[in-house]
Formats: structure tokens, C-alpha cells, sequence
């Protein structure tokens, strides 16, 4: 993370061509005027900009209790709710019911109705009025109950969300956080199984982010929330039950940094949300076989690390991207041709992409388990590329 | 409104000489509805319209140098030449735009009511669309929501009676679009007639902040066709258009009215067209004067304060996340 950032390597969009220009060039009398504005302004909602090296997760890490990740996603909540009051959630039965995963629950009964709004089943209008209310000040979470759902909202997503802050010529910005569960779960059936990661990705303005274990459920909710930009929170169905020791003091993670896993030296495995742990799986049997794969969670779907992928690249000079979303026009495509225009040069073996299959996610079990990537198939690609 | 007709005059005739390129949509014929509602508002009130929205820009305060440069793309444009004709804002004035995408201000419309509803701010949202819009089911859901939370929003249906080049019986069942909300109250308005816009939405501001949402329909006309690509004869006769102009034009009436209570002369009303006439040119000829944007706004404002997050932890002094 301290390293510069080298030119080859550019963090601006999805496979853009390597830019001449660095990071640290921002301008630093910008940031003393962001400086100083923020001594004004109030107490959140405010980033202030100070240079200083990113704390690795492991070393902040104090372990106090064993949450779930609904429960690290609603902490998040909480926490922001608190000491900002613009921050509202709506969605449909956010308030009452608590939410259809539980992550707000609670919640209504802490901040009362208005400030967690039980919306009607009319995902178009309620993200729209989201993003209404976003242009006017406050900033809001809209939860789809399921990812799937929000295709519903998907003009207020692309044209009002990402594209107001362009089109008004910077006058309007839009922080909203559009959040839900996604990805193939137990046997849910195609509608309620869909991966939405793709569809957002070409959208300008838009940030993405996919969270996969409790402790960084809740950092990336939190940055998410503080952040100016509009971002897309990807949960999954499956991970809501995981339990993990996350540290009682505040911390928020960075969306744009992916996450070292597992540090190896063999191959590069890039994945995101729950393929996440069908890699960690696999790698246990890869140890034994005598492989170090090197473990990447790219967390952030928009824009990529490539600082991070591209460094561990110059290491290992293979890699994989294990993702559950279509192998159609998906992530892994992008980001293999990411990884083809600026690191080919560093690279000794055709870049391998598993993905889910191009169909609808059946209902029969095992037709379902076929249709996503199970460790044995990431244990035969990681042999196949290590030849 | 003579400001705004010889605006959009002028627009027409900078799209002939293809200064203006794209899609330009022309409020001519219905100003009185602009201008009636700005009388009734004040600026904290917000405005939310599609892409018809040139007038409402200049009521709301808009210059109109910055509305010429956008229109012609250049980067003294009030949206910096990247919105176009269908995306002028204007934030300060609680101007929440021009939007293309039909219906989808509706929402958004709806949205800005909650946040002034959120905040208590004693403030309404004035929501435009149109008689074509007003077959959209966003419309339906939005004001299934204001309706249930009693947000502080006006939804005006600018009925010019034609959807681009479809007449309004062969869109809608019922025409009548005031009468659709159902659960919510509905108002038919002249929408020719400045004084009665004026009056409608005095009282759409004081209903709404005491009950609830309400439906303004202004019955209006364009002259000009959908936009500049429409000649706005193949669907509706000339005769239709002439006839309007004559019996219902909104700067007519005003005129006619002026001289009738002898508030104006004829002479001095001659003089005003000519000053606007002259301020239109003086701002047409400053807009042309202003730069094309340079190649680097491409990527300005994509992103607010570019990627990354900058932020503090609780004391406010560690950093815990920053781009690298």
C-alpha cells in the first residue's frame, strides 16, 4: 500500500489503458481546501484529506465478539445512522419486519419510521425518490430485498444515480447506497438467483463494492455511507450467517482495496463475495498437493485494485479469477482484460476465468451446484496454469 | 414570458444553423405555466421537470448566457456543456432539472419532497410531466408513496395534449388526468392564462403542506413540435396551431389585459419585446464567445472528489482508509 503507485498501473475505471498519470499528483492545494472546509463543516459527512499509510486489517484487528454478518452489516448501520443524521434506510419491510435478512432489525423501533421507511413494492420509484432525496441532502440506503429486484430500478440506477453528477455539470451529487442481498443461494430458483455485478459495471459514476466476511460487511457499509460517490453494496444470500470476531473500536474499509487473503507464491487467485470461501476451500487441498496460491478477495468490482492484483502479479505471473457471476460479459471478463492491458508483460500463462455458467439458476440442487464454481474446478484450473 | 418566447425562438433558429445540435424541446405556447408557478413559489421551493425545461431555467433565476452556452455545448454552459438542452439544474435555486428519460423526474420529484419533509422544512416540490408521462407506472407508484407519507410534493401534469406525436385520447383512457389520482385530490387549470397558474399553485402550496400531495392539471399547447426534429404538422392541423395562437396565447392575454386597465401603453410594450429582443441577441453572441470544453472535462465529475476515500476514525486524527 505504501509503495507508488507505478505508471503502468492506474486505478481510474474498468480496463482502462495504463494513464501517465499517478495518483499522488492530485493537486495538494486542493486537499488543504478540503482541509479547511471540513474544519467547518459538521462532524460526519465530511472527508477530510490527510496522507497517511492505510492500516492492514490484521494488525487493527482486537477481537472481541463473534458476529454474524447481518449483525456486522447492521452495526454499520447503526453507527453511521447515529452520528449523521441525513442517513436514512428505505426499502421494503426495512422498518417493522426488520428486514427480509434482518439487517435492520431494530432499527425502526432506534430511529423511528420516517428515518427507516417501510416502502410499497415499487423498487423503480422508491430508488428513484432515493436518489431525490440524495440531490436534496440526505443520504439514503435503498435496499432491494433481493439484488434481482433492483433490474426493476435499473433506469433510476444507470440514468439518475450514476450520470447526475456529469450531467449537472457537478452541481448535484448523489450518495446513496444501494444495497441487497444477490448471488445463486440454496435452490431459490433463477429469478431470486441472479448476479447483478455485471449489468452495473458499465454504468459512469457508479462505484461497486462486495463485501464477503463480517468484518468488512461492516467497513465497506460504512465507507460506503460516508462516501460522496453512489455506491452498490453486493451481499450475498449465503453469508449472512457467517460468524466472525470483528473489532469493537470504529473502523471503516476502503472501497477501492482489494483484500490479501492468503499471501502465495504460485498463482494469483482473484475472487469476490462468497466464491471467496470455494477458493479458500480449495486451497487447503492445493497446500497439500503442494501449490501456494496467493488469495485475493478484489472486494472493490469498480473500480478494480489493480495496484494490488498487479503487484501480486510481478509475483506469481499466473493467475486465476474464480467469480460467480455469468461468464458472459461479467466481471472476470473485465478483469482479465484489465489484467491484459496493463501486466501482460509479467504474465507466463494465459489468464484462467471460471465462472458461472450462462443459464438460469435451476432449482435442482444439484443442477444449481453445477451451475457455480465448486473447489474441485478450482483445484484443476490451478493445476492446469501451474504445468 | 417574453423572455422566455424570444428564448425559445432564438433556439429554434440556432438549431437551423446547427449550433445546436441533438435534441431540442421547445416550451413556446406554454410559458404562462413557468411563469405562473415561479409567482407562487419561492426559491427554497424545489422544481423538478423533464426535458422541456429551457423556461423553467430561466424562471428559476437561470442566465440566459449559461443557457445558450449550454445549449451549444461550451464550457461557460450551466452544466458545463456536458447536460445539452435536457439537463439544465440550477442548485442553488432548487432547480432539480431537466431529465430525459420520460417519468423518471416523477420519482425523483417525490424524493426531494421527502427530504424537505424529512428536514421540516415548511418547503414544497413542484413535479412536472407531461400528458405522456402520465401513462407511466412510476407516475402511479410515486403517488401511491407521496400519498402514504403525506410527502409535501404538487404533481403537475402539463397537458399540451399531444405525447411527441400521439394524441392524448389515443394514449390514455381517461384524459382526464387531474382525475387519476384516486386518493388524491386533482385540480383542472387554464394553462394559458398566467393568473390562474398563479392562483392554482398558491393553493396547491397551502394544501399540500397541510394534507398532502395534489394533482395540478395545466391544460397548455406547444407550438413548436416535440422538438426541433418534429415539424408538428403531421399529427395536428395548422389550423389547430394558428387557431390557439390567436384565441389563447398566453403573452396575448397578458397584453390585452395591460392595455385594457391602461398599465402599459403599446408603445412601451413595443419597447420592452425590443429590450429582450436585444438582451436575447447580446446573451446569444456572449454564449458563442465562450470556449469549447476542454478535452479534460471528459473526465471531470464522474465521481465526486474523484475514487477513494479519505476519512478519519474516531478521534479524528488516524486515517483508516486512503487510495494508495
Amino acid at each position: 500500500m505504501a509503495a507508488a503507485a507505478s505508471s503502468s498501473c492506474t486505478l481510474r475505471g474498468v480496463g482502462a489503458v495504463a494513464s501517465a498519470k499517478p495518483r499522488s499528483a492530485a493537486a495538494p492545494a486542493a486537499r488543504s481546501a478540503r482541509v479547511a472546509a471540513a474544519a467547518k463543516g459538521p462532524a460526519r459527512g465530511r472527508l477530510v484529506a490527510r496522507n497517511a499509510v492505510a492500516v492492514t486489517p490484521r494488525r487493527m484487528r482486537r477481537p472481541r465478539r463473534l458476529d454474524p454478518s447481518q449483525a456486522a452489516l447492521r452495526e454499520g448501520l447503526i453507527e453511521e445512522m447515529k452520528s449523521d443524521p441525513t442517513v436514512c434506510v428505505m426499502g421494503e419491510d426495512v422498518g417493522h419486519y426488520g428486514g427480509s435478512y434482518k439487517v435492520t432489525k431494530g432499527l425502526a423501533e432506534m430511529f423511528g419510521d420516517l428515518r427507516v421507511l417501510d416502502t410499497p413494492i415499487a423498487e423503480n420509484s422508491f430508488t428513484g425518490m432515493g436518489i431525490g432525496a440524495a440531490m436534496k441532502g440526505l443520504r439514503p440506503i435503498v435496499e432491494g430485498m433481493n439484488m434481482g429486484f433492483l433490474l426493476l430500478a435499473y433506469n433510476q440506477i444507470s440514468n439518475n444515480c450514476g450520470m447526475l453528477h456529469y450531467t449537472s455539470g457537478g452541481q448535484f451529487k448523489i450518495p446513496v447506497v444501494i444495497r441487497g442481498p444477490g448471488g445463486v443461494g440454496r435452490q431459490l430458483g433463477a429469478e431470486h438467483s441472479q448476479r447483478l455485478e455485471s449489468y452495473f459495471q458499465s454504468i459512469p459514476g457508479l462505484q461497486m463494492v462486495a463485501c464477503s466476511t463480517p468484518y468488512n460487511a461492516k467497513g465497506l457499509m460504512k465507507a460506503a455511507i460516508r462516501s460522496e460517490n453512489p455506491v452498490v453494496l453486493f451481499e450475498h444470500v449465503l453469508l449472512y450467517n457467517l460468524k466472525e470476531k470483528i473489532p469493537d473500536e470504529e473502523y471503516i474499509c476502503c472501497l477501492e482495496v482489494a483484500e490479501m487473503v492468503r499471501p502465495g507464491e504460485h498463482v494469483t487467485i482473484l475472487t469476490y463475495s462468497r466464491m471467496r470461501y470455494h477458493v479458500m476451500q480449495a486451497a487447503k487441498t492445493l497446500v497439500n498437493k503442494g501449490y501456494d496460491p496467493e488469495v485475493i478477495d478484489i472486494r472493490s468490482l469498480k473500480p478494480f485494485d489493480l495496484h494490488t492484483i498487479g503487484n501480486s502479479i510481478k509475483k506469481t505471473h499466473r493467475v486465476l479469477i474464480v467469480e460467480e457471476c455469468m461468464r458472459t460479459g461479467g466481471i472476470g471478463a473485465s478483469l482479465r482484460s484489465a489484467i491484459i492491458d496493463n501486466f501482460w508483460d509479467y504474465l507466463d500463462a494465459p489468464i484462467m476465468c471460471l465462472s458461472s455458467q450462462d443459464v438460469p439458476t435451476p432449482y435442482a440442487g444439484t443442477l444449481e451446484d453445477a451451475t457455480v464454481v465448486q473447489p474441485a474446478q478450482i483445484v484443476a484450473a490451478v493445476e492446469q496454469i501451474c504445468q | 414570458m417574453l423572455l422566455m418566447r424570444r428564448f425559445e425562438t432564438a433556439a429554434d433558429s440556432l438549431y437551423k444553423s446547427k449550433l445546436i445540435r441533438g435534441f431540442c424541446h421547445l416550451y413556446d405556447g406554454q410559458e404562462a405555466v413557468a411563469v405562473g408557478m415561479e409567482s407562487a413559489l419561492t426559491r427554497r421551493d424545489a422544481i423538478i421537470t423533464a426535458y422541456r425545461d429551457h423556461c423553467l431555467y430561466l424562471a428559476r433565476g437561470g442566465d440566459p448566457v449559461s443557457a445558450f452556452a449550454e445549449l451549444m455545448g461550451r464550457a461557460g454552459g450551466c452544466a458545463r456543456g456536458k447536460g445539452g438542452s435536457m439537463h439544465f439544474y440550477k442548485r442553488d435555486a432548487n432547480f432539480f432539472g431537466g431529465h430525459g428519460i420520460v417519468g423518471a423526474q416523477v420519482p425523483l420529484g417525490c424524493g426531494v419532497a421527502f427530504a424537505q419533509r424529512y428536514r421540516k422544512e415548511g418547503t414544497v416540490t413542484f413535479d412536472l410531466y407531461g400528458d405522456g408521462a402520465a401513462n407511466q407506472g412510476q407516475l402511479f407508484e410515486a403517488l401511491n408513496m407521496a400519498a402514504l407519507w403525506k410527502l409535501p410534493v404538487v404533481l403537475v401534469c402539463e397537458n399540451n395534449h399531444y405525447g411527441m406525436g400521439t394524441a392524448e385520447w389515443k394514449a390514455s383512457k381517461s384524459p382526464a388526468y387531474y382525475k387519476r389520482g384516486d386518493y388524491v385530490p386533482g385540480l383542472k387549470v387554464d394553462g394559458m392564462d398566467v393568473l390562474a397558474v398563479k392562483q392554482a399553485c398558491k393553493f396547491a402550496k397551502e394544501h399540500v403542506l397541510a394534507k398532502g400531495p395534489i394533482i395540478l392539471e395545466m391544460d397548455t399547447y406547444r407550438y413548436h413540435g416535440h422538438s426541433m426534429s418534429d415539424p408538428g404538422s403531421t399529427y395536428r392541423t395548422r389550423d389547430e396551431i394558428a387557431g390557439i395562437r390567436q384565441e389563447r396565447d398566453p403573452i396575448e392575454r397578458v397584453r390585452k389585459l395591460l392595455l385594457a386597465h391602461d398599465f402599459a401603453t403599446t408603445q412601451e410594450l413595443k419597447d420592452m419585446e425590443k429590450e429582450i429582443r436585444k438582451e436575447v441577441d447580446a446573451a446569444i453572441a456572449k454564449a458563442k464567445e465562450s470556449p469549447m470544453p476542454d478535452p479534460s472535462e471528459l473526465f471531470t465529475n464522474v465521481y465526486v472528489n474523484d475514487c477513494g476515500l479519505e476519512s478519519f476514525g474516531v478521534d479524528r486524527k488516524v486515517v483508516r482508509t486512503v487510495l494508495p
